[in-house]
């Protein structure tokens, strides 16, 4: 055994680890429990299945990387240094199989010379590389999904402004937090660790009590510390994003807007290469001191000390008055580390030629300011020959920097121990992604050797510890291989996050249905127990068909019976903006392909509106009740945008005085009555309207009365059958069903869903804009050639229906297409082939497609290249491997002549 | 995320703007009288400037078109104003 718990603290906790049962302390971090009971090997290096212990003490540790599983779930790749101990946790290594300790593959690694740098690109190859590829990358890799796990979206978004935002609350956070307070700022202070007090904490002797004072004077002052906060990232205008977690609550989420940033955030130390230097037992020198004085963890019996700096150097009284024996190997003084024996573990260790007993290595290269939120902000970086590392260069507006990110390292003296090219021994640069410095050394020998090439090449400083430890090291090795300065070789570019944040804490309670929320109709209840069967239509929830039959089934009865008798529909979400004022003319009939001024009040009309492009944006009717006066009724999906394209144009062309635009298609209800005895039904309804034909002909409107309120009443026909729509105020939809229920009891009337809709206006050859329109489809393409040829005046997309594109002779066009092969109804996106030259391409597919009732077959809409001229002729169709044949026809198959709009 | 401006509500996130076009373009009128090339450069042309730019976008959560100043390379924010006729 090596590392032990020398004082005991806290309540005992017990856990597992690679199913061997474990006593931890309450207080505990993952990394110490399993430090404290003698654990070395916690985990397989990424690509060797090297075995690797603990290195580090907190966000920058490479290693140690677990599956949690806590009360029946598991928590993926979470790292030991940070996370808190919990009675009944078990603990599972990444990428070992059955064991940390036992890993089959382990073996791999003495293949590594056959798995260098860029071995994938190397190795994946065409044609050969799926063959093996998913074996290769089965054998890499960190933590398993528990797929049976989904975390709840529980985690609240918060968000919040302040004067200053301090991150770190070491002594210069602190410090700087209380001066800021004090003079009058509002103040926030988020820090990743469990308190404040950086490494006041286990560097100071009475370093706990003088946080605690320190943090008082803080708070006292106004400021709020959030701990156990990791501020992430920093984005566009000084978004400050944050994750913080907290005990018997979800994660929270935070938006920090401050006018001010100061940026306490330490620094970190890096390690020192040399051979096997990833072995169990070899640590940060700092992780060491720190799990001695936070949890009474003396990391090794007879440690090895080997440093290039003052920092770590003062170390080993501590180490030696915990009981430790402390062998300094001084790097300033000409020291060297040759090499670590022992496999699972540190067994000897041989300096400057001499080969001593240990079982742990303590070593420190130096310190790195942390930078990386400065770095995000696009704050450039010099190298400090001084203290050896990249420090802040020139000031970012609106962030400061403070303390040790400063590069303030107060007495600090260092000799750099660069990496050492040529040197012997397999030598670790990044230990989370297995690079070594013979792998940067061949990275320069191919030529990759800017950093950032270096960096996708080699995989070095890519893997969830962003290279925390390697990066400094990386660059130097680069920099010594290619004889250029560490300044001139530079830098990665940072970029959030800091650490791996969960997507659950990102996304919060944004999924599932808050993620998208759907429209719900005023009459869903009512729906629902008329045994409606739900499904989403262009963002509304809307019922497809009701009963509990086959849906095929459900859908032909509706649809038989609403040409038989009548059908009631629910046509809610049909758009209904109202457009007033004295231009309301002009910018109904700028808006749209037909004119629509020309009404007279009370009438109605069919037609399109155009992108400036001429492509059909959408159709629909819009109705004149004055001539101040219209309302748009365009389809429901495309009601947010109809609006849009009508505000831009009110407020860019007209006098936005003249015309107010106003959508209120969720405060009315329509409910539509279709089929022979429609007007039978509406009648009974009493809604004071005169429905005789000449009064209220096809596509007239008039206004009533039901119950108390308005209604308005519209003969429009989606059905080609008489039809009446009737909207009232949302809050009268239930009475309007339920008096439209009753009168159609007598009538035999039957509740339609949308599937029956669809059909029946397939039937028609009615189109669905975006469904038998693409994003080519012009007004002529559906033979409406009308107002491109004889209107004046401009429109939306006028000029593109002339352009050379539009006037083409091989457009496709809209058409019926009847089966002719004696199958069923065609699949929707089969393509018409076009074979002349011997060759196939496709030359239109089909948009729709139904087996219909009144038909009595199946029928089909598609688009076809020079369609409206080949009626009658017989096509071939391809879809998924099978071959159909379909006669070209018109699109509409029932009612040709249109009788039934007035039966 | 960046903070826009609206003239109307100031300093918004910018997931409530929507860009519409860049400033100062004008749409060539009448249909019968535009080239194609003219029509081209309406539909699909851009200027895209790197650094200072001047923009229409939409606040869509109030409904205001507005023109806002501003630099597409370091994303600071230099202006936004109405674009309101003066009331007569």
């Amino acid at each position: 055994m090596s590392a032990r718990r020398i004082r005991d603290s806290g309540a005992p906790l017990a856990f597992t680890f690679d199913g061997r049962a474990y006593e931890g302390r309450e207080g505990d971090t993952l990394a110490s429990a399993l430090l404290a009971n003698g654990v070395r090997v916690v985990g397989r290096s990424f690509k060797y299945h090297r075995p690797r212990g603990i290195h580090g003490a907190w966000s920058e540790e490479p290693n140690a990387i677990l599956d949690v599983t806590i009360h029946g779930k598991t928590w993926p790749n979470v790292r030991a240094t940070t996370q808190r101990l919990e009675a009944g946790m078990d603990l599972r290594s990444v990428n070992a199989r059955p064991t940390a300790e036992g890993d089959r593959l382990g073996l791999l690694d003495r293949l590594s010379p056959f798995l260098p740098a860029g071995f994938y690109y190397k190795t994946f190859l065409w044609p050969d590389w799926h063959r093996f590829e998913p074996r290769i990358r089965a054998m890499a890799g960190l933590g398993r999904l528990d797929p049976a796990h989904e975390p709840p979206a529980d985690s609240p978004a918060m968000n919040a402004r302040c004067d200053v935002l301090v991150v770190g609350s070491g002594r210069s956070g602190l410090l700087a937090a209380r001066d800021a307070a004090r003079a009058g700022g509002s103040v926030i202070v988020v820090d990743d660790r469990f308190e404040p007090g950086g490494t006041m904490l286990h560097r100071e002797a009475d370093g706990a009590e003088r946080a605690a004072v320190l943090a008082g004077d803080v708070e006292q002052a106004g400021a709020r510390i959030l701990s156990r906060t990791t501020a992430y990232g920093i984005y566009d205008h000084n978004l400050v994003c944050c994750w913080e977690r907290r005990d018997g609550a979800p994660d929270r989420h935070w938006r920090i807007r401050p006018k001010r940033i100061v940026l306490a955030t330490g620094a970190i130390e890096r390690p020192l290469v040399f051979a096997d230097n990833d072995r169990p037992g070899v640590m940060s020198a700092e992780a060491a001191l720190y799990y001695l004085r936070r949890y009474g963890v003396l990391v090794g019996e007879r440690i090895v000390l080997a440093v290039n700096n003052s920092r770590a150097l003062g170390l080993a009284d501590a180490l030696r008055e915990a009981g430790a024996a402390v062998t300094v190997a001084d790097l300033r003084e000409g020291a060297s580390v040759d090499a670590v024996h022992g496999g699972k573990g540190v067994e000897a260790v041989t300096i400057s030629g001499k080969r001593i007993e240990a079982d742990c290595v303590l070593a420190s290269g130096g310190y790195t300011p942390t930078v990386h939120l400065f770095c995000q902000a696009k704050g450039k970086l010099r190298y400090d020959e001084a203290i050896a590392a990249f420090v802040p260069g020139a000031p970012v507006d609106g962030i400061s920097l403070a303390g040790a990110a400063a590069g303030d390292f107060g007495d600090y003296a260092i000799a750099p121990a660069w990496p050492n090219p040529g040197a012997k021994g397999r030598q670790w640069i990044d230990f989370q992604n297995d690079v070594t410095l013979k792998d940067v050394e061949l990275a320069a020998r191919e030529n990759f050797r800017s950093v950032e090439h270096l960096k996708r090449y080699t995989t070095l400083g890519m893997a969830t510890d962003q290279g925390k430890t390697s990066n400094m090291n990386g660059l130097a090795a680069m920099a010594a291989v290619t004889g250029r300065t560490i300044e001139h070789t530079g830098t990665t570019t940072y970029r959030p996050p800091f650490v791996p944040v969960p997507f659950t804490v990102v996304a919060g309670r944004r999924r599932g249905q808050l993620f998208n929320p759907v429209r719900r109709l005023a009459l869903e209840t009512q729906h629902r127990a008329a045994g409606g069967v739900f499904r989403e239509y262009g963002g509304w929830l809307r019922p497809a068909f009701y009963g509990g039959g086959e849906a095929d089934d459900e859908i032909r009865r509706e649809a038989r019976q609403a040409r038989e008798t009548v059908a009631i529909f629910d046509g809610s979400p049909l758009g209904k903006i109202e457009v007033f004022g004295p231009q309301a003319g002009a910018i109904v009939d700028y808006n749209s392909y037909n004119t629509i001024s020309t009404l007279k009040p009370g009438r109605i009309r069919y037609g399109f509106m155009l992108t400036e492009g001429g492509v059909i944006y959408d159709d629909g009717v819009t109705v004149k009740l004055a001539d101040d006066h219209y309302v748009v009724s365009c389809s429901s999906g495309h009601v947010a945008g109809v609006v849009a394209r009508l505000e831009e144009w009110r407020q860019d062309r007209f006098d936005p005085a003249a015309v107010f635009v106003h959508n209120l298609t969720a405060h009315w209800a329509t409910l539509t009555a279709t089929g022979p005895r429609a007007k039978a039904l509406v009648a009974a309804l009493s809604l004071g309207v005169d429905l005789d034909d000449a009064a209220l002909p096809h596509m007239a409107a008039a206004q009533g009365s039901f119950e108390g309120g308005a209604a308005r009443v519209a003969r429009v026909s989606f059905t080609g059958d008489r039809s009446y729509e009737i909207s009232v105020p949302a809050s009268k939809a239930p009475a309007l069903w339920a008096a439209m229920n009753e009168a159609g009891r007598a009538l035999d009337a039957v509740l339609m869903g949308s599937e029956a809709l669809l059909l029946l206006r397939a039937e028609k050859g009615f189109i669905i804009a975006g469904k038998d329109t693409d994003g080519t489809s012009m007004p002529h393409d559906l033979g409406i050639t009308g107002p491109r040829d004889k209107r004046q005046g401009e429109y939306v997309g006028k000029r593109s229906l002339f352009t050379e594109n539009a006037l083409r002779d091989n457009r496709q066009q809209f058409v019926g297409l009847v089966v002719a092969d004696g199958g069923p109804a065609l699949p929707t996106g089969a393509h018409v082939l076009d074979e002349t030259g011997g060759k196939r391409r496709s030359a239109g597919y089909v948009t729709s497609s139904y087996e219909s009732p009144a038909v009595g077959g199946p029928i089909a809409l598609g688009l076809v290249e020079q369609g409206m001229s080949r009626m009658g002729e017989e096509v071939s169709l391809f879809h998924l491997g099978k071959a159909r044949r379909a006669v070209i026809a018109q699109p509409c198959f029932f009612d040709r002549e249109g009788s039934r709009i007035d039966a | 995320m960046q903070l826009f401006s609206c003239p109307f509500c100031g300093e918004r996130d910018e997931t409530e703007f929507t860009f519409c076009a860049e400033a100062g373009k004008t749409r060539p009128e009448p249909a019968a009288e535009v080239s194609a090339d003219a029509w081209a450069r309406y539909l699909h042309f851009d200027h895209n400037p790197k650094g200072a730019t001047r923009e229409v976008w939409l606040h869509a959560t109030c409904g205001e078109f507005f023109l806002m100043e501003r630099d597409t390379v370091s994303h600071a924010v230099s202006g936004s104003h109405s674009l309101r006729r003066p009331e007569a």
